[in-house]
């Protein structure tokens, strides 16, 4: 109840409304729901309730073998399943002491930006469709395409992809996947720069997002914010950077940043992102085409004990076929560790924290998940805005519910 | 550049005995401290002008059910932004009295990782200001993540299950 109203005389006092945005709301874009207390349209409250997708990855994992919980981060963030993947397989990397060869890494990196692409666009799409700009959305589609083709011809599928293994990749590239690359290269800029077109100085979209559900670098921090969110508040931190993973060290990007940490300057950071991104897989695709002879065809590291043998020498040879079976099987003794890795996921900073007691599966296993962490902050962001300002906020956030959820 | 040698002898210069258990793996400073002690710690980390430990990166909880007055540890990893530098900082504590000071007073984002460490381990962070169940269903009488839950065979035949059929 405000005061700020003079009712006349006899009507009926000023009340707040209760919303349950969600769970099933399509401006959640994803499973959760928010109940938010209105006064008109101005966000009194907001309470976010979290879980309706919750699977318990956490629990599954301490019962299988490493190379079956990649699938399971598959469905964290499932915009850009590779990224998981691949800070999974690094995960056990590190903790069993692997070297990954040099080609693997830049295909990795090739692999990693096309999914941060991916993973941008969607976002920056969403927030098009929540400020009424649908076209841009059902535009940049195909060419979100043009990405899941190339997963599928490295891995087979294109959502939740699995791709990679323990120690590299299941096999190599194959012309037409570097086929589909240069296409995407080729065709891509051109269509980013005509979406941005229609956004960056649109009047419209400028007057929605600037000033929409800012944040402080000093509050983005203390709230645990990474990735782009962060960087809109103007902190260039970026585990690319920080600390560096899959080679990371032998590329040239810069790390975009905002000032303001509203909605706009998360859509730039996003969009500045998504060149960087485009100049990353150029690199390392120039990178992959320097590998000449035998080194032209390495695609992982020499891991008889994670990586499947070839299915040829399997059906052949006895040694091949024991190992393929204790792979498969599980039977592979994980040496006891505590590790921390975390990657650049395309939310922020994805962290794995896995401890083994030396058993066949992970004694313990903590997904740090970066949507989870910082949309704690909604509240904050919204409180006094108006409730379409809210909408926008939460697709600028880019929540993704499987991520929340774990 | 603040190195690990140094936050460690910081950290007995100001603590003494309490830190034990110093170790690095895979190159991180892990340590643990006594219970009572983590918001001291904590606030001694973020505070220092030196060691300016201020990104809580992650928190969650171990369960370790034969160590016994120690079957829970909760593990904070906290992250110097300026020096990118991480480190690791556990505490234990029993597990029929599982109270845990809570972290929310110095970092917001300790709020929904304590919400879920509770929710999943039943660890009691005193005086966090919303300590209710997170991502399982409020009715849930029991914290799922406990060892002695142990997860469905995955083999098992005794299930009728029209729907699924197995």
């Amino acid at each position: 109840m405000s005061d700020h109203i003079n009712l006349p005389e006899g009507s009926i006092g000023k009340h707040t409304t209760t919303l349950n945005l969600g769970p099933t709301h399509p401006a959640t874009h994803g499973v959760f729901q928010n109940i938010l207390e209105l006064d008109g349209e101005r966000i009194v409250s907001a309470e976010q309730t979290v879980g309706y997708i919750h699977r318990a990855f956490e629990k599954i994992a301490e019962r299988r073998p490493l190379y079956q919980i990649t699938p399971l981060t598959d469905r964290l963030n499932y915009c850009s399943a590779p990224i998981n993947n691949m800070g999974w397989h690094l995960t056990c990397e590190k903790l069993l002491g692997i070297q990954t060869p040099k080609r693997v890494d830049y295909l990795r990196i090739i692999i990693m930006e096309l999914a941060r692409i991916s993973d941008h666009l969607i976002c920056n799409s969403i927030v098009g469709v929540d400020t009424g700009a649908y076209t841009g959305f059902l535009y940049v589609m195909q060419y979100r395409e043009l990405i899941y083709e190339i997963y599928e011809e490295v891995c087979g599928s294109r959502l939740t992809t699995n791709i990679g293994r323990i120690g590299g990749f299941e096999r190599n590239f194959t012309p037409k996947a570097f086929e589909r690359l240069e296409k995407f290269l080729r065709e891509y800029p051109e269509v980013l720069k005509e979406f941005n077109n229609m956004f960056r100085r649109n009047r419209i979209f400028m007057e929605r997002t600037i000033g929409v559900g800012p944040i402080s670098a000093e509050r983005a921090l203390n709230y645990g914010f990474t990735g782009p969110n962060l960087r809109a508040a103007g902190v260039d931190y970026d585990v690319r950077v920080h600390s560096p993973y899959s080679s990371y060290q032998d590329f040239q990007f810069t790390v975009p940043v905002g000032s303001t940490g509203d909605c706009y300057d998360r859509f730039l950071v996003r969009d500045q992102e998504m060149w960087q991104s485009i100049s990353l897989i150029e690199q390392a695709y120039r990178k992959v085409q320097e590998f000449k002879g035998s080194e032209s065809e390495v695609y992982h590291a020499d891991v008889p004990e994670y990586y499947l043998p070839p299915k040829q020498d399997v059906y052949t040879k006895m040694e091949a076929l024991i190992w393929h079976f204790k792979i498969v099987m599980g039977e592979i003794d994980i040496p006891p560790g505590e590790v921390w890795m975390s990657v650049e996921g395309g939310n922020g900073e994805l962290g794995f924290y896995l401890i083994s007691d030396g058993g066949r599966s992970p004694y313990r296993l903590h997904f740090r998940r970066p949507c989870f962490v910082y949309y704690q902050a909604f509240e904050e962001l919204v409180k006094g805005s108006m409730l379409s300002d809210a909408i926008i906020t939460m697709s600028s956030l880019n929540l993704i519910a499987g991520e929340m959820d774990g | 550049m603040l190195s690990n040698d140094t936050i460690k002898a910081r950290l007995i210069d100001k603590f003494g005995e309490a830190v034990t258990n110093f170790a690095e793996p895979y190159g991180m400073l892990t340590f643990e401290a006594p219970k009572d002690m983590n918001l001291k710690v904590i606030q001694f980390l973020f505070d220092d002008p030196e060691l300016r430990f201020r990104f809580l990166t992650d928190l969650q909880a171990v369960h370790y059910p034969h160590e016994k007055e120690r079957e829970l540890a909760v593990v904070y990893h906290l992250h110097n932004l300026t020096d990118n530098i991480r480190i690791r900082f556990k505490v234990f504590t029993g597990i029929t009295n599982p109270d845990v000071f809570t972290a929310t007073k110095i970092f917001e984002a300790a709020n929904w990782m304590e919400r879920e460490t509770y929710d999943f381990y039943g660890v009691n962070f005193v005086g966090h200001p919303n300590l209710k169940r997170i991502l399982n269903v409020d009715e849930m009488d029991y914290f799922p993540m406990r060892k002695e839950y142990p997860l469905e065979e995955q083999t098992r035949v005794d299930k009728d299950d029209e729907m699924f059929g197995r």
